[in-house]
């Protein structure tokens, strides 16, 4: 590509943010050659600058960042640098379009969405009245919102989140943008709904040429969606290639690390160690003389530490910054070492086993909110019918199983996992837990059950006391629960923390002094720390970043093969569920639909929910494009129980009454249980059609 | 087992006072303020020993001596505020009124503060009915001007019998302090709870109750330290009160009895006729009620943004 043609044209870019009165450089030295209807993929850990990049380039940086002299910034053909703030402002609101992360933050609460779409088409193009009210009724169709009019008189919290991401995108593409830069638009979104959105994507730019400029941090997406990619690292360019190019042969061995962590499609934890790249990203005042990375790669010699690695433009076009790029190895090429801790077939039966007693057994478990009436309801005598978060859940669990449990965000996951450990009371149903009928809150549960449950949450910001060090927080249930002796407390504590590969001056550190990864690794020593018998992981990787998750996972995998503690891992990424979990239930509105053995679950037959949810995963292998099997709309309303098959509503294999009238019988298949009216021979036939869908991305 | 696994836990949270501190003295409004308080604070704690006349009562001096800037007039039987009507130097009236001030405003606030968070993080931690109702009874309380309230309950102790010496006649004499303590309680309450629901929804809280822990635990160890910012925002806020109430009811007749040197009262003693005869044994205490207040206010403020900042 000349430059003649590109749409925009970044070098030397260095940008630098004011903390505590010194200039720090957040972005060093970038650039970029984005054409047009090209998509750009911007991918890096939390910190690495990427959204620094992606506003600087368009000029919109806060107060506290400045871009350093000497940069090129050309938007076709014009230099950004010398345009005035108002002629900006055209810019921003015509052709230059911002997606941000947070949809729900980025609307106003307070005005109609209609109003503000038309506000944006307004700045854009001064046009106002009918046409334009046409014009934005055509956009919402064009992203696929239904019912248009509805929308537009509705406000923001009215929509779900994938509607608010919808319309920020039918808001950035409503005036014919040339350049469009979304910042993680799908993070916060189910995968399903990620899954329609860069379908739409895909077309949008197609049909109008649009530059866009995608950032984030997963690679599945980059795989699916973006011609090339750029890898920022600690604020520099680590390497910039092709896609096809980037993920059949990385140059850099951060590329590859990131590319290495992914649990591979079929990959098991009993087969395969996720290969995790030690450490932590460097903070922005501890940046190295030499490179950035130098600290956490496998590679590093002696001069990495000394001397910056130049940015070296190769033949085919290709930007690396690497001493040792030539000697960095496709992934294939380092077959994973097995895991020898694990072996196969901790896996499914549907009936009970009179040799290993259920560890975890719930029959019929139920949790309802009740509604609170309206003033009209109350005056009529009304009582609103009940959310039923969950609705007659039948589970066990056997000792050292890992359950894996999935399904799109409102499905009831969660609620499930806090009524069994004690959170939320149940409204029916039976819990027994080592055979013992479990009381339905913790306070009110016996010594020993509290300590053979244990849970591991998602947020690692949150799960440990900013005002305890990490010795008290391992400590009190090693106090509480066991009953030890404080020295033998304090021999046990350090042992934990051994356990989860931190030094033992971790002890004395508050969780400030920490980071994601640290915390979380905290968190599940003190879970461990009572010996507990089922733990239960909530989303426990997803607010870490991808280098970290690996290291995560393996700790969590790890413990489990040395302690023989069953988990309840609940979580939306499927490959990271098909990596660990020996049974994987799904859930939709409060009901399981299909519950079977992990490494039966990827091939077919499935129940049409779960394959809508395996087609929606963004697979991080750009040959291979899954074909989709779209769903559409969110979840319907929790109190608005659909009658009959849960799924009707949404489900693409619907035959007919029978789905909306009758609940589905739960069939036998060989390694699994599917409810669907569907005969499973059937299903599987209809979906051996697709190429199978593995884990992955 | 104190020793080994639970040291650091205070020292965490003077640390995060300490901080507060220091952010406040970097802010030259507030570290003015907070000087002017900590003058104050000095001349209440030994007002004794500064104080020219230590008998605040000592009425042998030459009456309605006007004040004089002469630098001579430090010395001992100089009266730099000038002499009250009865021949009372009105320099050692104000020194020596600033340790009652802070005693039933200070203590009234403390009192307030412990009791109105230990409730106020109960009422958020417990939920349910009992929240409901304790609310409900705090914003009809809320409801009732602090002045009105505060003089009819002085009013009504003030004038029950009891008898001399008994320990309801020690709690009458201390009326003023109750009141202010009782006052207080429900809007300290209020605050506590509003940042326990906060805290509560945390996961840490969700980790303890998982372990089974006692509702004292969780909400002593495991949330009140987090509360405790906005506890000392709100107790600071609730201190420029107090004293803004203690000498109002002095200057109403409803709180320090005469003769005692109470700055609200003095200005009320003085005032009218006598205010012709003396301006200044009205001016000097009224200054010093003002210049508390004030400077209470600024030290306060300067926490409250402190305390922002450090979220």
């Amino acid at each position: 590509m000349t430059v003649a043609d590109s749409l925009l044209d970044v070098a030397d870019l260095t940008v630098s943010y004011r903390v505590d009165g010194a200039w720090l450089p957040a972005l060093r030295d970038f650039r970029l050659r984005l054409g047009a209807g090209q998509v750009y993929g911007l991918v890096g850990e939390s910190g690495s600058g990427k959204s620094t990049a992606a506003l600087a380039l368009m000029r919109y940086l806060g107060g506290n960042g400045r871009l350093e002299a000497g940069a090129r910034l050309r938007f076709a053909g014009e230099d950004l640098l010398a345009k005035s703030p108002r002629e900006l402002r055209r810019l921003w609101a015509r052709r230059i379009k911002f997606v941000p992360q947070n949809a729900g933050a980025a609307l106003n609460p307070s005005l109609k969405i209609g109003r503000q779409v038309l506000e944006a088409l307004q700045a854009a193009e001064g046009s106002g009245g009918e046409a334009a009210y046409a014009t934005m009724l055509r956009m919402f169709r064009d992203v696929n919102l239904a019912a248009p009019e509805r929308v537009a008189e509705r406000y923001p919290h009215e929509l779900s989140g994938g509607m608010q991401q919808r319309v920020t995108i039918a808001m950035a593409l409503i005036s014919d943008p040339q350049l469009l830069i979304m910042d993680e638009p799908t993070t916060g979104l189910d995968v399903t709904t990620e899954a329609v959105i860069l379908d739409l994507l895909r077309g949008l730019i197609a049909q109008r040429a649009t530059g866009l400029l995608f950032i984030t941090h997963n690679l599945g997406l980059v795989a699916q969606l973006c011609q090339r990619v750029l890898v920022l690292y600690a604020g520099e360019i680590m390497e910039d290639a092709a896609v096809a190019q980037l993920f059949a042969s990385p140059r850099h061995p951060y590329t590859l690390g990131l590319l290495n962590s992914l649990p591979q499609p079929g990959a098991r934890k009993a087969s395969a160690r996720l290969q995790a790249i030690s450490g932590n990203p460097p903070a922005l005042r501890l940046r190295a003389r030499g490179c950035a990375f130098a600290q956490r790669c496998p590679l590093v010699i002696e001069r990495c530490h000394r001397e910056k690695p130049p940015l070296e433009t190769l033949a085919d076009g290709s930007l690396v910054r690497c001493h040792r790029w030539r000697e960095v190895r496709p992934p294939s090429a380092s077959p994973p070492p097995p895991n020898p801790l694990h072996k196969e077939g901790g896996g499914y039966t549907s009936g009970e086993d009179e040799a290993q007693p259920a560890l975890l057994r719930a029959r019929g478990l139920k949790k309802h909110f009740p509604v609170p009436r309206s003033l009209r309801q109350a005056l009529r005598g009304i009582q609103p019918p009940p959310i039923q978060a969950l609705d007659g859940v039948d589970l066990q669990l056997r000792a050292g199983q890992t359950l894996g449990l999935v399904g799109e965000s409102g499905s009831g996951k969660t609620t499930l996992a806090r009524v069994i450990i004690g959170l939320q009371e149940s409204s029916g149903g039976t819990l027994e837990i080592l055979g013992i009928e479990a009381r339905a809150s913790a306070r009110q549960r016996r010594q020993d059950i509290l300590g053979k449950l244990q849970m591991v949450f998602q947020n690692p910001q949150n799960s440990l006391n900013p005002y305890m060090s990490v010795r008290q927080a391992i400590a009190r249930p090693l106090l509480k629960l066991r009953g030890l002796s404080p020295a033998e407390a304090e021999a046990e504590t350090l042992r934990l923390l051994a356990l989860v590969n931190l030094r033992a001056d971790y002890a004395n550190r508050y969780p400030d002094e920490l980071s994601g990864g640290e915390k979380q690794r905290v968190a599940i020593a003190r879970a461990f720390a009572s010996e507990p018998a089922l733990v239960l992981c909530d989303e426990p990787v997803s607010a870490l970043d991808v280098s970290v998750q690996a290291a995560v996972l393996n700790l969590l995998a790890d413990l489990q093969a040395e302690r023989g503690a069953a988990y309840l891992f609940i979580s939306h990424d499927l490959a990271v569920v098909g990596y660990l979990a020996d049974v994987i239930a799904v859930m939709y509105l409060g009901k399981l639909c299909e519950v079977g053995a992990a490494e039966a679950f990827f091939r077919p037959p499935y129940h049409p929910y779960s394959e809508a949810l395996l087609s929606a995963i963004p697979i991080a292998d750009p040959a291979r494009k899954t074909a989709r099997i779209l769903l559409h709309d969110s979840l319907p309303r929790a109190h608005q129980q659909p009658r009959g098959c849960r799924f009707h509503q949404r489900c693409p294999r619907k035959i007919g009454a029978i789905c909306e009238e009758e609940a589905p019988p739960w069939r036998q298949a060989a390694a699994g249980q599917i409810r669907c009216h569907i005969p499973l021979a059937e299903l599987a036939a209809a979906q051996g059609a697709l190429p199978p869908p593995a884990a992955g991305g | 087992m104190r020793s080994a696994v639970s040291d650091r836990q205070p020292r965490r949270a003077f640390a995060a006072i300490w901080r507060l501190l220091r952010a406040l003295l970097r802010q030259p409004q507030s570290a003015i303020g907070a000087a002017l308080v900590g003058f104050f604070l000095l001349l209440a704690l030994f007002g004794g020993a500064l104080a020219p006349h230590p008998n605040a009562n000592d009425q042998s001096h030459a009456v309605r001596q006007p004040p004089t800037l002469d630098l001579g007039a430090l010395q001992l039987g100089a009266h730099p505020f000038g002499t009250d009507r009865l021949g009372r130097d009105v320099y050692s009236r104000v020194i020596l009124g600033a340790s009652s001030i802070f005693r039933i405003a200070g203590l009234g606030t403390l009192i307030s503060v412990v009791l109105g968070s230990a409730l106020g993080m109960f009422m958020g931690y417990q939920g349910g009915w009992l929240d409901e109702a304790l609310g409900r009874i705090i914003d009809a309380l809320l409801a009732i001007p602090a002045l009105l309230l505060a003089l009819v309950l002085v009013g009504i102790i003030r004038n029950l019998d009891f008898e001399i010496g008994s320990w309801q006649a020690g709690l009458a004499d201390n009326v003023v302090l109750l009141v202010i303590a009782a006052l207080y309680i429900p809007i300290v309450a209020r605050v506590a709870r509003s940042a326990t629901l906060d805290i509560k929804t945390r996961e840490f809280v969700q980790a303890a109750e998982i372990r089974g822990e006692s509702r004292a635990y969780i909400i002593f160890r495991e949330i009140l330290p987090s509360v405790i910012p906005a506890l000392v925002v709100e107790a600071s806020l609730r201190f420029s009160y107090a004293i803004f109430l203690v000498a109002s009811l002095g200057f109403l007749g409803f709180g320090a009895r005469p003769p005692s040197p109470d700055w609200g009262l003095m200005v009320n003693e003085n005032r009218g006729g006598y205010y012709r005869l003396t301006p200044w044994a009205l001016e000097f205490p009224a200054l010093a009620i003002a210049a508390l207040v004030i400077a209470v206010n600024l030290m306060s403020d300067g926490i409250r943004r402190a305390a922002q900042k450090g979220e």
